[in-house]
């Protein structure tokens, strides 16, 4: 198939960046969409041109590297898939395809289409884990964790940490990646014991990252690559007040 | 080279806890006046990183990614071996200890596997701890499942994402030590070199992939956990940016690199699709429990649509050659087979390289309702990939480079032949032998990053002293400039090649003569045919750009021409190992059925190479590898 692609370029997090139109001819169907600009990098390359950066590593959707906002949508228009996932026989031949990076206050672009979530790193290191020293661990089967509760731990730990949450909402909040990492913790007995700091300091971090407001749109949930429900947030935002209600009493 | 192994004295169960008993300590109020590099931060390295931090020593952790998130050990997908014999079905350290040296092919160091074993249930346990949410019974204790053939039931799993869920857990430990100040964090950055003074490893020399600036780090030890090799073939399971470049680079500074030619090929890869392909997706070997693998009897008819094509005209070749094991037959054995099927001109899809795994026989016997149940995220994948139906067509599968159980070498202390430069996780050689067990690699990455090298390389340091060297001191500077000018080179080439294009070409060599079955004319082509292709990327090469900011095209040619030396150095193992064992299969060395023909008189051994200068041949070396717990047995599966 032959596509035209409107691509994002930008040397820099301060420059200005604009679109740059490139014909791509030959596109295999079944590449997937990383694969197509591999495609597009070396035509680039044989033309003089400087190939375009973008990021991606696993490309089987887990780890969460890959970033690009493809027509209007985080990871493009499929349902529970992350852009290394989404092959091009979802395109049509002689379509005109956008793609942009993440667009966020709080992840400026490097280059391209790469941009900086470090903001989702210092979130986790202000609560993210249980504080539990190497060797002094109890038997694992020491604590019994019912079958439901370690199942919807499962279902928010699933989060890939890729930001297409926030790329997705209008706000740019990264609620739906705070809620599920600390839902995650705070489901299962062994969180129990730093739950209270860790969603006022999760929390304080994410607000002072940049990360905009939440207002319960949904978008987030409906670009997630592995649909994390909005209960999370839901959750986050329950527990989060009664910390603040503890903290005012205490 | 120094290739003692270290093993310390005793009955096998008691080695380790001799061994901590007798290793030096540093004082507590002493480990913050060492500073400890590591470079990796999957989860050798991020578990190392975490508890080195906790100890009171000062990280400086590395990685290319940009979060230590995303490490490759995210993607295992299967589980996590420890002999908890929770189901009290005949499990014990020993068993696993025996299963892991025997399913190694005989070619792992005893003392090593035994440790593992034992510290595979303190693994699990501090997993819990950190939160991992690993699978649960209705009665809220661990779910385990039997995994890789083996007869007890002893792997944990967190559903088909444990990997990711580790990682989760060691990044965690990690972050919360980078909050702490313990541990600097530097992401980004890709290590281009090791930095030696007398003879000790004191040190790094690391670009930054945004900036472009290349600078020298020292430390009282490095700490090298960089994974595996699997994109030398180019087309692997492993991610898009795994290399051999800090564990080659370290290679070229004296590190022993062994058994490189030991690589692990799974047998459920989805099939190469064309020419646009950058990597190959495994999928779970657990398919093979309820899908039937074959090809047409007769070539003429693999152009056919499958479900066309009667029962009589099918050869199960699995069942037909493995009666016993039949579809479950181990990962080389079916790998192998797939492979011969295809040579013989019956392989399926584009290009020929694919069998089916069919799953109508299951689906009569059991409702479609009943597989999805198991498979169908796979399922899912599958027709995302190839946009086919496996449950209206059987699927198509082809084996796939997918572990390197080679690595450089280690003696018990996961120490290199550099000393204080120490290696974890799949970067070295030791635990694997010749081929590793599912669930296996999850185990040792943390087992070396939790367990051991807090001990080894505090017996180190204390012996050592602490005294970080200036990073301005003579021999820092010439590591640097070194480095500086080898990047130089790369962008002076100015020529027409792309360097994914150089990729690609050295994996058709690699896959084409040391794949899954090689031969002594075939090694010997392949090492001229990469000698060609260096001399022509020399010549030929195009990085645009310049090297002072975010090049990706400069990373890869880095990379790339580290995978050229390195691909070389493997097909020249693959031809002095004249035995088949484990992932390595010589054409030469087979019974008449066809079985791999291990010689233990002559290659009980694991061999240790090392690096003389670039253009000179380099040097093998051996270690015994002694065998007093375990009896060299024939691995049969008929």
């Amino acid at each position: 198939m032959k596509l035209t692609l409107k691509i994002w370029r930008q040397t820099g997090p301060t420059e200005n960046g604009s679109f740059e139109s490139h014909v791509l001819d030959d596109v295999s169907e079944d590449s997937s969409f990383l694969e197509m600009l591999d495609q597009l990098n070396e035509q680039l390359l044989k033309q003089g041109n400087e190939p375009i950066a973008f990021d991606h590593d696993c490309r089987e959707g887990i780890c969460g590297t890959c970033s690009l906002t493809i027509n209007g949508y985080a990871h493009g228009p499929e349902n529970s898939t992350t852009t290394c996932q989404l092959h091009m026989r979802k395109f049509n031949d002689g379509e005109t395809v956008t793609i942009e990076p993440f667009r966020a206050k709080a992840f400026p672009v490097v280059r391209d289409l790469i941009v900086d979530r470090s903001a989702f790193d210092r979130i986790i290191q202000s609560g993210g884990f249980i504080s539990v020293r190497t060797g002094s661990a109890p038997d694992g089967n020491s604590i019994p964790i019912s079958k439901v509760d370690a199942d919807k731990a499962m279902d928010a730990a699933a989060c890939i940490g890729c930001g297409a949450c926030v790329a997705s909402c209008k706000n740019a909040s990264a609620m739906l990646f705070t809620s599920a990492k600390a839902a995650h913790l705070n489901l299962l007995p062994q969180g129990q014991a730093e739950k209270d700091a860790r969603v006022l300091n999760m929390v304080s971090t994410m607000d002072d990252s940049g990360f905009g407001n939440c207002r319960n749109y949904g978008e987030c949930s409906a670009a997630c690559p592995k649909d994390i429900s909005l209960d999370y947030i839901a959750k986050l935002n329950r527990d989060h007040a009664k910390a603040k209600i503890k903290e005012i009493f205490s | 080279m120094n290739l003692d192994p270290q093993i310390p004295d005793g009955p096998i169960a008691d080695k380790w806890d001799n061994h901590r008993f007798s290793s030096k300590l540093v004082n507590p109020a002493n480990k913050r006046k060492y500073r400890i590099i590591v470079v990796g931060s999957g989860l050798a390295g991020g578990a190392a990183a975490a508890t080195l931090g906790e100890l009171g020593y000062q990280v400086d952790c590395f990685c290319y990614q940009d979060t230590p998130r995303r490490a490759h050990s995210i993607a295992a997908q299967g589980g996590i071996n420890a002999a908890k014999n929770y189901q009290n079905d005949g499990d014990s350290i020993h068993r696993l200890f025996y299963d892991t040296v025997k399913g190694g092919d005989f070619r792992s160091r005893e003392a090593n596997v035994y440790r593992l074993a034992q510290n595979s249930t303190n693994i699990i346990d501090q997993c819990v701890a950190q939160g991992v949410p690993f699978a649960r019974e209705y009665g809220g204790l661990l779910a385990n499942r039997s995994f890789g053939g083996a007869q007890v039931s002893r792997t944990f799993y967190a559903r088909g994402q444990t990997g990711q869920q580790l990682l989760l857990g060691a990044y965690s430990a990690l972050s919360r030590q980078i909050a702490s100040g313990q541990v600097q964090m530097h992401t980004r950055h890709e290590m281009l070199d090791l930095v030696k003074v007398d003879g000790h490893a004191k040190g790094i020399i690391t670009r930054n992939l945004v900036t472009g600036s290349t600078d020298a780090w020292t430390a009282d030890a490095v700490l090298i956990c960089t994974g595996g090799y699997g994109n030398v073939y180019y087309l692997s399971t492993n991610a898009a940016g795994c290399n051999v470049t800090a564990t080659y680079r370290a290679h070229r500074r004296g590190a022993g690199f062994a058994n490189p030619c030991f690589t692990q090929i799974h047998p459920t890869c989805i099939p190469v699709a064309g020419d646009h392909q950058s990597k190959l997706t495994l999928m779970s070997e657990s398919l093979r429990n309820d899908g039937r693998v074959w090809v047409p009897l007769d070539g003429k008819n693999c152009d056919k649509n499958p479900n066309d094509i009667a029962e009589e005209l099918r050869d199960y070749f699995l069942e037909r050659k493995y009666p016993s094991f039949g579809n479950l037959a181990p990962r080389d054995i079916s790998s192998r087979s797939a492979k011969e099927a295809c040579d013989e001109s019956r392989g399926v899809g584009p290009g020929g390289r694919g069998v089916y795994l069919d799953f109508a026989d299951s689906i009569s016997r059991l409702g479609e309702s009943a597989i999805r149940e198991r498979y169908g995220n796979l399922f899912q994948m599958y027709e995302r990939i190839t946009g086919e139906n496996a449950y209206k067509r059987p699927m198509r599968i082809y084996p796939a480079i997918h572990y390197t159980m080679g690595g450089l070498w280690v003696d018990y202390n996961l120490q290199s032949s550099v000393p204080g430069c120490f290696v974890l996780g799949e970067a070295n050689f030791s635990d694997h032998g010749a081929n590793r067990l599912g669930a296996s690699a999850l185990m040792q990455g943390l087992s070396d990053g939790y367990f051991v090298i807090p001990y080894t390389v505090g017996n180190y340091l204390a012996s050592t002293g602490a005294g970080t060297i200036s990073p301005d001191g003579p021999e820092v500077k010439e590591v640097l400039e070194s480095v500086k000018e080898r990047t130089s080179q790369l962008l002076s080439i100015s020529g027409k090649k792309s360097a994914r294009s150089y990729h690609k070409e050295l994996g058709q060599i690699m896959w084409e003569y040391a794949g899954m079955a090689r031969n002594a004319t075939g090694l010997q082509k392949a090492i001229g045919e990469i000698q060609d292709l260096r001399d022509h990327f020399q010549k030929n090469l195009l990085v645009p750009g310049t090297g002072d900011r975010l090049n990706v095209e400069l990373e890869r040619a880095g990379r790339v021409r580290d995978f050229i030396d390195f691909g070389e150095l493997l097909c020249r193992d693959a031809l002095e190992r004249n035995e088949s064992c484990g992932g390595h299969f010589r054409e030469e060395y087979q019974t008449k059925e066809g079985e791999a023909t291990r010689d233990d008189e002559n290659f009980a051994h694991a061999a240790v190479w090392e690096y003389k200068g670039e253009g000179k041949t380099p040097v093998r070396h051996k270690e015994e590898l002694q065998y007093e717990n375990v009896k060299l047995a024939v691995r049969s599966y008929k």
